[in-house]
């Protein structure tokens, strides 16, 4: 999270001093004008926000009835398998880069509140669902996976508003979902207490809000590429 | 006036009322608002410390019975845990044994070696101890296999069996591994976790005692063992306690024991949050703080930011409390822990209102009185909060309506806390606010009485030249002498910049003493010498032994020997233990005189021994029971009184039982060792923690200055309002080199420039007293003055012999006088014989005179007979008495000036109302009604049509077309002919430029043209206003609130545009064939010019919109109540807004997609289009204080023309030129 944050402060740095002329372009800012080398950061803190908050969102799924953990915190952190944050990582990326590519194919930019204050608003909700989801108890699981589903289209509503971004968020929320249920079905791993064929069935209302949040992030990092490029061009 | 627009105004009226009475009375609302945070916290102190230490609550042990599952309403002081079984009845038996007498002949392991071996003989005991038909086995707490992290304790914990936990356990309870063992302390030792540990350690957890107070050391004093053997028991049977209990009295009496065994203690452990159930609510914080951060950081403008983000938080975090507050007071306790739903409030409520409060206060005029700045900002933004607010509410009605209870729960908790989160953002933050924006004022008061009271020494002696030597009024037109002290501050070094950052703020010293305050409290919370548990046990009420019982780290520390009356503290029960007995009882009477009392171990009892556990850490019992996978959150175990033993061992038994390798153990003990080494840990103690510290420190700074490389320390001037000489700079407090950008002041006129317009290499600019000056747009060079009564030549322009410009000129102009008479009579043919461009005109006077020209069969003329037959025959029936003027009029002027002085003086008077210029022709439209072609390099009149008396309010050249719209409401085209003696066409300037602006430019021996094709009569019922030509169209905006749409080519009307409730002030077409339009009635429509429809109408103004541009992705408007608004074009969302100085709105400009100009007092200012950030401000003169820009234009080669006053500015933007290079 530091290192990501650190690196949003140096690609704003890189902005600024681009947008400031050419007086003190180093071989640094060169390196983050650069097209590729600005995806492949852009990928790379994609994937470590969503390595992290795989780790953390899979400590909150943990359930309450193991309330000490062994000594060893590290190895309760990574107490799911190994290949999750991976995957979860790479899928965060992926969504990441590919919210911004679509708005740009669409010729429809993503205009709402673009501000970190309301990227860091969205992420902290999305802890949130995720929060409520593990830990508060409700009557039953009905209950729980519409407010659940409530919850992540109005997430949808005050940080994405737009119709591309709602589709592909269902898209992908199914897709995982299935992807999910074929895992569980092969006997990779399984739920504690499956109520929607083999899985949880507010998994899909957590990976739509996941979906939501990750394009966000994606959204605002792809502002400062774009600032950058367009400096560039102007360089070139 | 619909229901919804009366609210509107409603609220706003409130709003701005209570902004008044907020800025007049900011002491007492401040102090109200106070008052009443503090009396809604109030109930706050009744709530329970937040933590997870243990409850406890003691029971009378001969009575006890277990507590039934049902509450019973009658046991008033019963907690509401103490319900069921507990989760174990935990039995201590304390052992402490001594080898006594002591003995000289003794090694220190003696001390500990066969007091530890006793705990088998004990253990067998325990184990075989049968009370009627009931043993151990069938009452002890049966525990399973340990928990499968922990297989490195297997060997050490029991498994399957009774959960018996003894020191005897770290060699399996075997006798004969304890006697082969060769060094007892190792192998205590070996599984004690290096570093700080937090929680009991598994030495705590076998002996039962802290880890110090065991004896088990080299060094001991005491030379006392204390030990004890822990029994959980899974149901009570008293009399099996009490046989057991009886029975190791018996065996092992306690002569001055006087422990109390009528109580047992319940502990209740709450929830225990362990360090991996931290990290989600640790994400949540840095999230939360994350959300702060970057919401604060938007706050600009005030006068002090950090104090403005303090009072936002402040607002948040004490609203948070009064909610929790007054929900406690109506009976709402919450039973979330209020730690982990903190941050999802913070950002349910959140800052937002607060920022968009302080943005819409400082937006306002800052020359308001600040009452009516307060008032009028909150007023403005009333009705947006009141509908978050509105918004917020319903979500959270509709959460309540879950019917869960958690979620109930929260939005209970969230309303309470979003009304006063209200209520303080009205009172607290507004008065604040009100309170910085009048002490910005001050600020800049003071600024401006004394020049520069409180500033540092110039560092340097560069700096310090502007004071030295006042700088001349006015050095020259094209550099900036910035001279605020601001500007002084920002080029001082980066060294100094720092120390100077230091001084002020006191960095160092309030890290170092935040670092201290942390470093206590890592102590206190890590719990070296039992702070923790000492408080747990102050706190808990319950505690029998809560006040009565000596602070454990004060009790367990008996570093005098017990015989010593004067040390023994009083509040022992037995004050006066005698030794003799007690080694009677032992029957060993053989005590030795001299210093042996000194030296022999006591046994002492003390209340503080009755309770052993409770100087253990907090999370002894739920760690040991953890090994086991068995929860006690929520539960609770019962500790029953502790069996006391005390066993005296003879020095005989005690070397017999030596391991061989005991004696080559360590020398004997000292005080001076013991001494040393607690000195020794003190030391490292101490400079572990001044290293930490420092670490700290510089760890904190670097965090520091990464995150936040601005300068907010810099008195508050960038970040104030931009003024006048200040170095404009930008968000991040960077300053860009001022030689980036330089204006180049182009000066010549005498009035106001009324006109402008350019092609991108040349400008020409036309001012009130009706003289148009053609400028180079490189270089900013005079090249041509053309004054308004033609014949007088003045060419007082400080010319600087241009290079671009042809080399005659000045020469040709010199004999211009004569000319008429010296080439009056020249035959037609020089121009074809000629080289000299310069002659060529006055060949046309002679064919103009001749009015059968056609007759004079000329090669030249031939090829472009054509074009003036259809002059001819061009129907313009009002000007049918013009064609000899006109053929004269295509003359040289000066022929010219007898007619047009015959035709009418005043029309000379008459004024430019338009200018247009393409290639070197200058189409200028006059208030007469006359449209003239003008060479822009030579000054000469090429053409002249009066074919229209009506003024010329517009004009468009496209191509070789031009249009003019006039006042009364018709539209005229017009063909402009270039007859062209050569063939070759050519392009002025180097080829590599001139092929940008693509227009060919009208060489000097050209005959041109101007005839009126078409002319629309009523194009418009009103005054023409606007006039665009883009992409083959022609656009017209009217007062009569409608545009229309011609196609160039055949002067056709396509569309009338209708949608505008008001005149037509700005319209913008482009290439793409983007039409956009504004009124003064404050609407933009975006048009589709293939359809006529409307694309979008969107109100933004409140006033005339006063200018429009496109851009690929966006609108930018400006209007009369110097807005600039920024719109999507796609969904016709405004994106932002930006306040421009008060009359300043109409000028803008887009240079790139990015890049936005406006003008403002003597100034133009950059703008990101993307973000609205301010990028640079460029002065453009000294005194221009109160000019405002009134008109910008970006050419071509990204250089931006804008008049101020009587002059005209270049300014490059070198970043984007570099583009074109």
């Amino acid at each position: 999270m530091l290192l990501s944050l650190y690196l949003l402060t140096a690609m704003a740095e890189a902005t600024r001093l681009s947008s400031n002329g050419t007086a003190q372009r180093g071989p640094y800012i060169s390196v983050i004008t650069n097209r590729t080398t600005n995806l492949l950061i852009r990928g790379t803190m994609l994937f470590g926000v969503g390595v992290f908050l795989a780790l953390v969102l899979n400590l909150l799924q943990v359930q309450r009835n193991v309330t000490l953990f062994p000594p060893d915190v590290i190895s309760s952190i990574f107490s799911s398998a190994w290949w999750v944050p991976p995957c979860c990582g790479t899928a965060s990326a992926l969504i990441g880069l590919l919210y911004p590519c679509i708005d740009r194919r669409l010729g429809e930019p993503h205009k709402l509140k673009r501000e970190w204050s309301s990227v860091m608003r969205c992420v902290a909700v999305f802890v949130g669902i995720n929060h409520a989801s593990a830990k508060v108890d409700f009557a039953n699981n009905v209950q729980l996976s519409l407010t659940l589903a409530a919850l992540s289209v109005g997430l949808w509503w005050t940080f994405d508003r737009s119709r591309s971004g709602f589709g592909l968020g269902v898209a992908i929320a199914l897709l995982a979902t299935l992807a999910t249920q074929l895992l569980v079905y092969n006997g990779v791993f399984q739920y504690t207490s499956p109520d929607f064929l083999y899985i949880r069935s507010w998994l899909p209302c957590i990976f739509f809000a996941g979906v939501i949040t990750m394009g966000n992030i994606g959204r605002q990092l792809a502002l400062y590429e774009c600032k950058v490029v367009q400096e560039k061009i102007h360089q070139d | 006036m619909t229901v919804r627009e009366r609210l509107r105004q409603n609220i706003s009226a409130a709003f701005y009322r209570h902004g008044l009475l907020c800025a007049s009375y900011p002491v007492p609302i401040i102090l109200f608002t106070s008052v009443s945070i503090l009396t809604c916290c109030y109930p706050l102190l009744k709530l329970p410390l937040p933590g997870t230490g243990p409850v406890e609550f003691t029971t009378g042990a001969k009575d006890y019975s277990v507590p039934s599952h049902e509450p019973q309403g009658d046991l008033g002081e019963r907690p509401d845990w103490y319900q069921g079984p507990p989760v174990a009845y935990i039995q201590q038996v304390l052992v402490k044994a001594a080898v006594s007498p002591w003995d000289s002949s003794l090694v220190p392991v003696d001390v500990f070696r066969s007091p530890l071996g006793r705990v088998f003989s004990l253990l067998e005991e325990i184990r075989n101890h049968v009370y009627t038909d009931r043993s151990l086995e069938t009452l002890c707490l049966q525990v399973t296999e340990l928990l499968p992290g922990l297989r490195r304790m297997q060997s050490i914990l029991p498994e399957h069996g009774c959960l018996l936990v003894s020191p005897g356990n770290y060699w399996q309870n075997r006798r004969d591994l304890f006697d082969s063992d060769p060094d007892i302390l190792k192998t205590v030792h070996q599984h004690e976790p290096k570093g700080i540990h937090t929680s009991a350690t598994l030495k705590d957890l076998l002996f039962g005692v802290p880890g110090k107070n065991t004896g088990v050391s080299l060094y001991s004093r005491k030379r006392v063992v204390t030990y004890t053997i822990t029994i959980a028991l899974s149901s009570y049977d008293a009399r099996f306690v009490a046989s057991l209990r009886a029975r190791l009295k018996q065996l092992h009496p306690s002569v001055n024991c006087t422990l109390r065994e009528d109580h047992m203690v319940h502990v209740h452990f709450k929830e225990e949050i362990g360090i991996a159930e931290l990290i989600p609510l640790v994400t949540t914080y840095i999230i939360l703080f994350a959300y702060i951060y970057f919401s604060t950081r938007k706050i600009d403008m005030v006068k002090s930011k950090w104090g403005l983000a303090l009072a936002a938080v402040v607002t948040v975090l004490s609203s948070l409390l009064m909610s929790v507050g007054l929900c406690t007071l109506f009976g709402l306790t919450p039973t979330l822990n209020g730690g982990s739903i903190f941050p999802y409030l913070v950002v349910v409520i959140g800052l937002e209102n607060v920022l968009v409060l302080t943005k819409s206060v400082v937006s306002t005029p800052v020359d308001l009185e600040v009452k009516l700045r307060i008032a009028q900002g909150l007023s403005s933004e009333s009705w947006s909060i009141m509908k978050n607010m509105a918004t917020e509410l319903v979500i959270i009605l509709i959460g309540y309506f879950t019917l869960v209870p958690a979620i109930q729960e929260f939005c209970l908790f969230a309303v309470v806390g979003l009304v006063s989160d209200f209520f303080l953002q009205m009172f607290f933050f507004t008065t604040v606010l009100s309170i910085d924006i009048r002490r910005m004022e001050l600020a800049d008061l003071n600024r401006r009485l004394p020049a520069e009271a409180g500033m540092p020494p110039p560092p340097k002696p560069g700096p310090l030249r502007p004071r030295e030597a006042p700088p001349p009024p006015r050095p020259s037109p094209h550099t900036i002498t910035l001279q605020a002290p601001a500007f002084r501050n920002l080029r001082l070094p980066k060294r100094l910049r720092v120390v100077y950052f230091l001084a002020r703020t006191r960095l160092a010293q309030r890290i170092i003493m935040v670092g201290t305050v942390i470093w206590i409290g890592i102590l206190v919370y890590t719990d070296p010498a039992g702070l923790r548990t000492y408080l747990a046990a102050q706190v808990s009420e319950q505690s029998p032994l809560g006040e009565a019982g000596l602070p454990p780290h004060l009790g367990v520390a008996p570093v005098f020997p017990g015989g010593d009356p004067t040390s023994t503290l009083s509040v022992l029960p037995a004050p006066e233990p005698t030794p003799l007995p007690e080694n009677q009882s032992q029957g060993h009477g053989a005590s030795r005189p001299g210093g042996a009392p000194l030296t022999s171990p006591q046994i002492s009892w003390g209340s503080e021994d009755e309770e052993v556990w409770r100087r253990l850490s907090f999370r002894y019992w739920p760690s040991l029971f953890s090994y086991y996978n068995i929860t006690l959150a929520k539960r609770y175990i019962s500790i029953l009184p502790v069996i006391p033993v005390t066993l005296h061992l003879n020095p005989q038994e005690a070397i017999e039982m030596r391991h061989p390798q005991d004696t080559q153990h360590a020398p004997r003990s000292s005080a001076k060792t013991t001494d040393l080494q607690t000195d020794l840990t003190l030391y490292k103690v101490a400079a572990l923690g001044l290293f930490a510290g420092v670490v700290l420190v510089l760890l904190l700074f670097c965090l520091y200055r990464v995150l936040c490389p601005r300068n907010y320390g810099q008195n508050g001037v960038q970040h104030g309002r931009r003024r006048r000489g200040d170095l404009p700079c930008d968000e991040y407090g960077y300053s860009p080199p001022v030689s980036e950008i330089s204006p180049l002041l182009l000066r010549g006129h005498s009035m106001d420039i009324e006109c402008l317009a350019s092609d991108g290499m040349l400008l020409a600019s036309c001012c009130l007293a009706g003289q148009i000056r053609v400028w180079d747009a490189q270089t900013g060079d005079c090249l041509t003055v053309i004054p308004n009564n033609g014949y007088i030549r003045t060419h007082t322009c400080t010319l600087k012999c241009c290079p671009l410009s042809l080399p005659g000129p000045p020469l040709r102009r010199r004999v211009t006088p004569s000319r008429p008479t010296l080439f009056g009579d020249q035959p037609d043919l020089t121009p074809l014989i000629d080289t000299n461009f310069g002659e060529l005109p006055p060949s046309h006077t002679t064919v103009g005179f001749g009015f059968d020209f056609g007759g004079l069969v000329e090669k030249a003329y031939k090829e472009h007979e054509a074009s003036p037959t259809m002059h001819f025959t061009a129907p313009t029936p009002p000007v049918t008495p013009a064609p000899p003027q006109r053929r004269r009029s295509l003359g040289d002027p000066p022929v010219a000036p007898p007619e047009r002085i015959n035709v009418s003086p005043g029309e000379w008077d008459s004024s430019v109302w338009s200018l247009e210029l393409r290639g070197n022709l200058i189409a200028a439209g006059r208030s007469s009604g006359k449209l003239e072609l003008w060479d822009a390099v030579e000054g000469t009149l090429r053409c002249c049509n009066e074919d229209g008396s009506s003024g010329i309010t517009a004009l468009a050249f496209l191509n070789n077309r031009i249009v003019a719209a006039r006042l009364n409401g018709s539209l005229d085209f017009f063909t402009v002919d270039i007859n062209k003696p050569l063939g070759l066409l050519q392009y002025r300037g180097p080829p590599g430029r001139a092929s940008l602006p693509s227009s060919p430019c009208y060489s000097s021996e050209d005959v041109i043209s101007c005839q009126l094709t078409r002319s629309v009569q009523c194009a418009h019922q009103k005054p023409i206003t606007v006039l665009r030509a883009a992409a083959g169209r022609v656009v017209t905006g009217s007062q009569d609130h409608t545009v229309r749409v011609y196609r160039l080519e055949d002067s056709c009307c396509l569309f009338t545009l209708q949608g505008h409730s008001g005149g037509i002030t700005a319209i913008y077409i482009d290439q793409t064939m983007v039409l956009a339009s504004g009124g003064q009635d404050g609407a933009i429509c975006l048009w589709d010019v293939l359809t006529g429809s409307r694309v979008s109408h969107v109100y933004g103004h409140r006033g005339d919109v006063t200018s429009l541009v496109c851009t690929n992705s966006c609108v930018i408007s400006s209007g009369l109540d110097d807005l600039i608004c920024i719109w999507d074009r796609s969904t016709g969302i405004k994106l932002y807004s930006i306040q421009q100085e008060v009359g300043c709105g109409s000028s803008l400009g887009v240079i790139s997609d990015s890049l936005l100009v406006t003008g403002g007092h003597g100034c133009v200012s950059f703008w990101d289009l993307n973000y609205g950030d301010l990028l640079q401000t460029v002065y453009l003169g000294q005194n221009s204080e109160g000019q405002h820009v009134r008109q910008l234009l970006v050419l071509d080669n990204a250089a931006i023309v804008c008049d101020f006053g009587s002059e005209l500015s270049l300014v490059y933007v070198p970043s984007v030129l570099e583009k074109l290079d």
